[in-house]
């Protein structure tokens, strides 16, 4: 196992150092695209050896559990799809190609902090991590050194570093809190702060999860601390945009669901569940405001992303195994979609050079089949069938029913509705509106790099709404066993 | 919890560093001139440097005078000298922008340190250890991670930014190192280390903010919305 582990971080750190060792353009695409490749195969036969109890290796460093494992198994499909679409993608940048080696470093070594993170075994140095991605996606974001892109990664750098800060001061105290346990001086652990949370002062416990909700809730993109995430998700080129979104969100909720376990062994789980649903249904309501009025095409799909964090939270907030495991499968459906989602949106913003969805007229007559495609991951993402998102919403309303929390489901299904409502309504006026005006049709040829990815996201959407494969539900029951 | 016995003259020696860096988060919400700032966080770090030498010779914690060293390294002397040229290169002298009259935000800033010290009373009552100094540490932890906050919020320079989150970030320096002595050398060492790298991003981030954005203000950044 720990030799998987290796391979997996060793792929994309080759990667880097021949990148920037070889400096040239072609090269650095495939090394890269030849990292994903090798990780996503390393994190599927992770998954596939997956103990039933999380196992720690390494000298106590690293921490292998199911959750874990599924994120990283998020974070590698991500990085895959997107390193193919950014060969075809970065290629039409033609003003940065004598930069694109540092891209594609950038690239990997954001996705290897990614890949890290969920094995961190010590919450502090998980605390590291997530702050590594933030840096190096900073960078991601201000890559096309425009007034828009620097402002978004400024943004992004300054809230999410000022979340994360209050994070870090909640694991001081939750640390603190174990020093009456275990004495002055102790290893920190995931499972140690579960030791100790039965015997820590019970305000001093609350306090701590509440500060580490809003610190990693930043990070995830939790309303009311989202304000950096359309910024910086619609300004980064469109597979950093595909990897903020699907890979690293995901990261950063593993710590906010760690640490609720935390609150759950010290007895005060109830609190931190309806924290975390109030959070969700919070990000909804923003999400459906500003979807029904937007008219850029990336800040819409970033907005959605705002939604299904919601979703996944309330997965998590709900809690149990339906939640738990509703919300798991969320975090595949959503990396797969918002991957397809992005993309689509890059191909026709660059198609019809604006990310105004106004000006992108009659997609379906200029591009019959990828136009098609994120029509229906259009569709997929609001959750209607018969896409995996809707398996997901579904099992987590369910969920819902069952627990305290029922205000919150009702609130998700209407808001849900909403969204549909809303981000459809742009879709139909992309699909039929007036056709461009003369002169402004769409020419660009899209190469093969920027729609292989698209089939290869809505396939397997397609298929997981079909089918829930029992694979899946095994390892999920697994997780939630884990984390309660 | 500190485990180790504090006798009068530490408790005393304690309060007092713990207090000057307070009063030196005050020194920088009541100024508007960046030259100031600068100077009086590079102060703050020397007296948490000393803050944790203490800490190190009272509590027989050996690794802690690494931490004083690196601290007053890093934080009291890197830390400061890469502002200043940031600042030098980007000819500004002093925040022109700020929401409020300095003396304003003095009342504003009092009135958090009284929240923060509620905080801390309250959790002070509850957790097992009846010592004093644990208040105090939570009180300044508090009140300059909300100092930090408020001048964040009410400045609109991006330097002003960085000088913020610095200051939250020394609180939590202040705060960890009477409250938790014994936390491992590694992670402090990384976190030290994850600032330099953090206050190096957001040098090369404002240069490219000066360059394509034309502006380092959040005034001038209005671009993004809805």
């Amino acid at each position: 196992m720990a030799d998987l582990i290796l391979g997996l971080w060793l792929a994309p750190t080759l990667a880097i150092i021949l990148i920037l060792a070889i400096r040239r353009a072609r090269a650095a695409e495939f090394l890269n695209l030849a990292a994903a490749i090798v990780t996503l195969c390393a994190s599927a036969a992770l998954l596939a050896r997956a103990p039933a109890r999380p196992v720690i290796l390494g000298d106590g460093f690293l921490l292998s559990s199911p959750l874990g494992l599924w994120v990283v198994l998020c974070v590698a499909l991500v990085y895959a799809l997107a390193s193919i679409y950014a060969i075809g993608y970065m290629r039409l940048l033609t003003e940065e190609a004598s930069r694109l080696p540092r891209f594609y470093a950038l690239f990997a070594g954001f996705a290897l902090t990614m890949l890290v993170a969920p094995f961190m075994n010590n919450p502090g140095i998980y605390w590291i991590v997530i702050d590594l991605t933030t840096i190096v996606s900073a960078f991601l974001v201000g890559f096309e050194r425009e007034a828009e892109s620097a402002e978004a990664a400024w943004k992004y750098i300054i809230i999410v570093s000022a979340g994360l800060s209050l994070a870090l001061l909640g694991i001081i105290l939750f640390y603190w809190a174990g020093t009456f346990s275990f004495g002055p001086v102790y290893a920190m652990t995931w499972h140690r702060l579960r030791l100790m949370a039965p015997h820590a002062p019970h305000s001093l416990l609350l306090l701590a999860f509440l500060l580490t909700l809003i610190g990693f809730g930043t990070k995830v993109g939790l309303a009311p601390m989202h304000t950096w995430l359309p910024d910086a998700h619609s300004e980064g080129p469109a597979p950093v945009s595909a990897l903020l979104s699907g890979a690293l969100l995901n990261t950063a909720m593993l710590g906010v669901v760690r640490f609720l376990t935390v609150l759950d062994a010290g007895g005060l789980g109830g609190a931190g569940h309806d924290a975390l649903c109030v959070l969700g249904a919070l990000s909804l309501t923003v999400a459906a405001l500003f979807i029904v009025r937007q008219t850029g095409a990336k800040r819409l799909m970033a907005y959605s992303s705002i939604e299904h964090m919601g979703v996944i939270a309330l997965g998590f907030g709900f809690g149990g195994v339906l939640g738990i495991a509703g919300a798991m499968y969320q975090m595949l459906n959503h990396a797969l979609n918002k991957s397809l989602m992005f993309f689509g949106a890059g191909n026709m913003m660059r198609a019809y050079k604006s990310k105004d969805m106004r000006v992108m007229r009659r997609i379906l007559r200029f591009y019959p089949v990828t136009g098609t495609i994120w029509l229906l991951g259009a569709i997929a993402i609001t959750g209607a069938p018969p896409f995996g998102p809707f398996q997901g919403e579904i099992a987590i309303l369910r969920a819902g029913m069952g627990g305290p929390n029922t205000w919150a489901v009702a609130v998700m299904a209407l808001l849900l509705i909403v969204i549909f409502i809303g981000f459809l309504a742009h879709f139909r006026r992309m699909v039929a509106g007036p056709m461009p005006a003369a002169g402004h049709e769409p020419g660009l040829a899209l190469s093969v790099w920027m729609t292989a990815p698209l089939w290869l996201a809505i396939i397997p959407l397609t298929i997981l709404g079909l089918w829930w494969p029992p694979l899946l539900w095994r390892l999920f029951v697994r997780a939630a066993q884990v984390l309660r | 919890m500190p485990t180790f016995v504090i006798g009068p003259l530490a408790a005393s020696l304690f309060t007092v560093l713990a207090i000057v860096s307070l009063f030196l988060s005050f020194v920088m919400l009541g100024s508007h001139w960046l030259k100031n700032h600068i100077y009086a966080f590079a102060l703050e770090s020397w007296t948490i440097a000393a803050l944790s030498a203490a800490v190190a010779y009272f509590g027989h914690y050996q690794e802690l005078y690494i931490i004083a060293i690196l601290t007053a390294l890093f934080r009291g002397s890197l830390l400061p000298y890469l502002l200043l040229r940031l600042m030098a290169r980007l000819g500004l002298e002093r925040e022109f922008t700020a929401l409020l009259r300095p003396s304003s935000s003095l009342v504003l800033g009092t009135a958090l340190v009284i929240v923060a010290y509620l905080v801390a009373r309250h959790l002070g009552a509850r957790v097992p250890s009846d010592d004093r100094i644990v208040i105090l540490a939570l009180t300044c932890m508090l009140s300059l991670k909300l100092i930090g906050f408020l001048m964040m919020i009410l400045r609109s320079e991006a330097i002003s930014h960085i000088l913020g989150l610095l200051v939250i970030e020394n609180g939590i320096f202040l705060g960890s190192q009477i409250l938790v002595p014994g936390m491992p050398l590694l992670l402090e060492l990384v976190i030290l280390f994850d600032l330099l790298i953090i206050v190096l991003t957001f040098g090369i981030l404002m240069r490219y903010l000066q360059l394509h954005a034309g502006t380092t203000s959040s005034r001038g950044l209005q671009r993004l919305v809805g």
